[in-house]
């Protein structure tokens, strides 16, 4: 660990080290702490939407993805009331959309179910909302298909096609809420845009076209180790 | 249409910041943002088409389909139908021929529910056409209609059907302001300028400490002491600083905002003169709610009025050097944007998400420049302060809520309107003072608040006990208080949630649907458990604090009227409420043409 950092933290009663202005959750995984998210990308304005990387920052409810490290803070983390509080969230994006996991294209690579795994949840509490939602197979390359769009702005804050929004929320409220996809813009995304998109929504919201389930079941991101283990075990 | 638009856009210097205004002024030629409009703004503005539409769809008021000749916008809110709103809203359908949400087929005529239009203690209230309609019966809906439909312009239909018309200034308006004043903080409009004047002899950093000192605390329901963000906003620097008044109540049974901007705007501008001259700032922004549009003109003519006596503008009461003006923001509907950074947002021209914090607007505010928004009866209060001092202001209320408040009172009670009351005055005394007897509950703050029963009013209205920003609904024995408050109450913090977090978003879905199972009879014990334990994740997981509060209604209503949820239950320990077998065939029965023969138990 670099202990020409600037700031020190403590992450669970771990030392750490935080550049100037880097995010609670950057600085965590920079010191081999996890931090589940589902919003987060590293290098883009963070949106604070998921409220899955809720930590305890000196005893307070924050957003570790929206949060700068300042010096001497006390990060509660990996803790009994914030696992539930992330499990729950978790379930509530589980039956607020409807996730097949068993024929989705992004199992196993979705981290979303990853999450879910690792939060250990069998069945979720809550009833399963079964909305209809739409599909849009307008565009060349990318199907979009609302049914599995957990709303985490990923898409809306990184993917542009000449400085434009590509995807947009539409609507307000927790019945009429949805992202949409640009005809225009999206019709004009090459093969690797589309490629690049569909890497960064986190769920199968956003699959690229005439191609399907490449890598195979054991190879996929998730399938040897729970999420995170990769910041963990560095 | 092209040139027209243009045209709009110049007035805004194509500046994509005003986008709000330049949707509405689109709207009010159109009665809908057309879907050409919406193409010329996005190649205009450099964005993409769905970008200028994430905007228009957050808004209440703006709309992609047409809306009507005459849009009318009748008051949804629970505390409507406490006088009468579904015998209006009736009316307005067999008199126009059509149902709610919807339009007549030539166009003239749009009938829409609304959420909250601030008219609580004059309800059932419908906007037509930006013109407020109070006390409406289904006699005058039958007015109405028959004036639309012969053509009349909608303010000449106003007079015809108002008891009473309200006058001052250039104002002309038949909502009227049932003000308490009993236990005034004076002001005297003959005197307006002088407490300004007063305030630019002091330093402006004599004048934040004089209001630290007062510990005046926000008036719109956080209570975040007023000193306290003026010296934050101070220590932020630069050379751009805002000012923005928060005139967006849009909490239902809120309306005191829309009763002290009628009565006392020029202690509202007065209050952000010296505000302005304490944090450096020479641009006041209102950010006034859309519903309240019929006070533009009239805010605008006082605004004129003051920089006619050089009380705004340039170089003000002689103080050379101090320059400060005041803009007026309209609001497009959406509840949301009575947060703070929520409102920022929106007055930036986007969707009124409530921004993350850090950084708060005191550091980055409008157009990231350092920002104070203050409410607009806590910006009024700065005037006595001042005026009479801090000591003064401390020896009026309580240890820990000096001063005034105004409350919006409304609901079962004889004499509902706007209070002026020293803060640490009970509930109970407060239920005399406006004549209500026989009291089930009282929502205090609103549907966010508290919902309170009788065993607790002798509790008093201070931020150390009953802390509010002033909603007072008073809920009789005879109401239903889960079917018809709670669950309306939830249902519009499901339609106003902005979206971002995915709690507030779904979570409130989820508690709505378990409350309604409750409601219908299909509940049990274990459900009631599930709710208060489901309702109460919100609390810490979402980011503003409307969000927090979303499941307030449930979670109070639980703790204290439990009897209520208990009655409605099923005892039956084996009662499966998840699964209704008579439902799940419900379909299949009908294909088939049978009739079912199950019972769900």
């Amino acid at each position: 660990m670099n202990k020409n950092k600037k700031l020190y933290f403590e992450i669970d009663g771990k030392a750490c080290y935080a550049e100037d202005g880097q995010s609670v959750i950057d600085a965590a995984k920079a010191n081999g702490v996890f931090i589940p998210s589902l919003c987060h990308v590293e290098g883009v304005k963070a949106a604070g939407s998921c409220r899955v990387c809720n930590v305890k920052i000196n005893g307070r409810n924050m957003t570790a993805c929206t949060t700068p490290v300042t010096d001497g803070m006390v990060v509660e983390n990996d803790i009994p009331e914030l696992n539930e509080l992330r499990q729950a969230i978790i379930e509530v994006l589980f039956v607020s959309g409807n996730h097949f996991c068993p024929s989705c294209e992004k199992s196993g690579n979705c981290e979303l179910q990853a999450l879910a795994y690792r939060y250990q949840m069998l069945v979720p509490r809550f009833p399963y909302e079964f909305p209809i939602k739409g599909v849009d197979a307008s565009s060349e390359h990318i199907f979009h298909d609302r049914n599995r769009c957990i709303m985490c702005k990923r898409c809306i804050r990184t993917v542009t096609k000449d400085g434009k929004n590509v995807f947009a929320f539409n609507g307000r409220g927790g019945e009429h809420l949805h992202v949409v996809m640009d005809e225009k813009l999206a019709s004009q995304l090459t093969e690797e845009e589309a490629q690049e998109a569909m890497e960064i929504c986190p769920v199968g919201a956003i699959l690229k076209k005439e191609q399907g389930y490449l890598v195979p079941i054991g190879e996929r991101k998730f399938d040897k180790l729970p999420i995170g283990s990769d910041i963990e075990n560095k | 249409m092209k040139d027209k638009i243009a045209n709009l856009l110049k007035q805004y210097d194509n500046d994509r910041s005003r986008l709000i205004d330049i949707l509405l002024d689109i709207q009010e030629i159109y009665h809908q943002v057309p879907d050409e409009a919406v193409g010329i703004l996005a190649d205009q503005l450099d964005l993409s088409k769905v970008d200028v539409e994430q905007t228009i769809s957050f808004y209440h008021f703006l709309t992609q389909t047409p809306i009507g000749e005459y849009a009318i916008y009748l008051n949804d809110s629970p505390g409507a139908y406490m006088y009468g709103r579904a015998e209006v809203a009736k009316a307005f359908e067999e008199e126009v021929g059509i149902s709610f949400n919807s339009v007549t087929q030539d166009g003239l005529i749009g009938l829409w529910d609304t959420a909250d239009i601030g008219m609580n203690d004059q309800d059932p209230a419908a906007i037509i056409n930006g013109i407020v309609f109070t006390e409406l019966d289904p006699a005058k809906v039958k007015k109405i209609i028959g004036e639309i439909k012969d053509g009349k312009k909608v303010e000449d239909i106003a007079e015809n059907v108002a008891d009473v018309i309200y006058t001052k200034g250039i104002l002309r308006t038949m909502v009227k302001n049932h003000i308490h004043l009993n236990n005034p903080i004076p002001y005297d409009d003959q005197e307006v300028g002088s407490v300004l004047k007063q305030a630019l002899d002091l330093t402006p950093e004599q004048i934040v400490s004089e209001i630290k000192e007062s510990n005046l605390r926000g008036r719109g329901g956080a209570g975040f002491p007023t000193g306290l963000k003026w010296e934050f906003c101070r220590k932020s620097g630069g050379d751009e600083v805002y000012l923005i008044c928060n005139a967006d109540e849009g909490e239902p049974g809120t309306f005191k905002e829309r009763v002290i901007l009628t009565e006392l705007p020029k202690m509202l501008f007065e209050g952000m003169a010296i505000a302005g001259y304490a944090l450096d700032a020479r641009q006041g922004i209102i950010y006034l709610r859309y519903e309240y549009r019929y006070l533009l003109a009239y805010l605008e003519d006082v605004l004129q009025e003051m920089r006619d006596q050089n009380l705004l503008g340039k170089n003000i009461a002689g103080k050379t050097g101090f320059d400060f003006d005041i803009r007026i923001q309209l609001g497009a509907g959406s509840y949301v944007c009575g947060e703070e950074s929520g409102l920022i947002e929106s007055m930036e021209g986007k969707r009124g998400e409530p921004r993350n914090r850090p950084p708060f607007p005191v550091e980055s505010g409008y157009l990231n420049k350092p920002t104070v928004v203050n409410n607009v009866e806590t910006l009024c209060r700065v005037v006595p302060i001042i005026q009479n001092g801090a000591d003064w202001f401390k020896s009026i209320g309580t240890k820990e809520s000096a001063g005034t408040k105004f409350l919006s009172i409304s609901g079962d009670c004889n004499a509902p309107g706007v209070y002026q009351v020293e803060w640490g005055m009970t509930i109970k005394e407060m239920l005399k003072m406006v004549g209500a007897t026989d009291v089930q509950a009282v929502k205090v703050g609103g549907p966010s608040g508290t919902c309170i029963d009788p065993t607790q009013f002798g509790r008093s209205i201070a931020f150390e006990d009953l802390a509010t920003g002033g909603s007072m609904i008073i809920i009789g024995n005879k109401r239903d208080l889960l079917k018809d408050f709670i669950l309306p109450f939830t249902n519009f913090f499901i339609e106003e949630s902005c979206g971002s977090c995915a709690p507030c978003r779904s979570l409130t879905v989820i508690l709505r649907d378990k409350l309604t199972r409750i409601i219908d009879g299909n509940g049990t014990q274990s459900d009631i458990a599930e709710l208060y334990d489901w309702a109460r994740l919100g609390q810490t997981a979402n980011r503003c604090g409307l969000g927090q509060t979303a499941a307030n209604p449930i979670i109070t209503s639980i703790e204290n009227f439990r009897n209520l949820y208990e009655d409605l239950v099923k005892t039956d320990e084996d009662y499966l409420s998840a699964f209704n077998m008579e439902q799940a065939v419900a379909e299949s029965c009908e294909v088939v043409g049978r009739v079912p023969n199950i019972k769900s138990h």
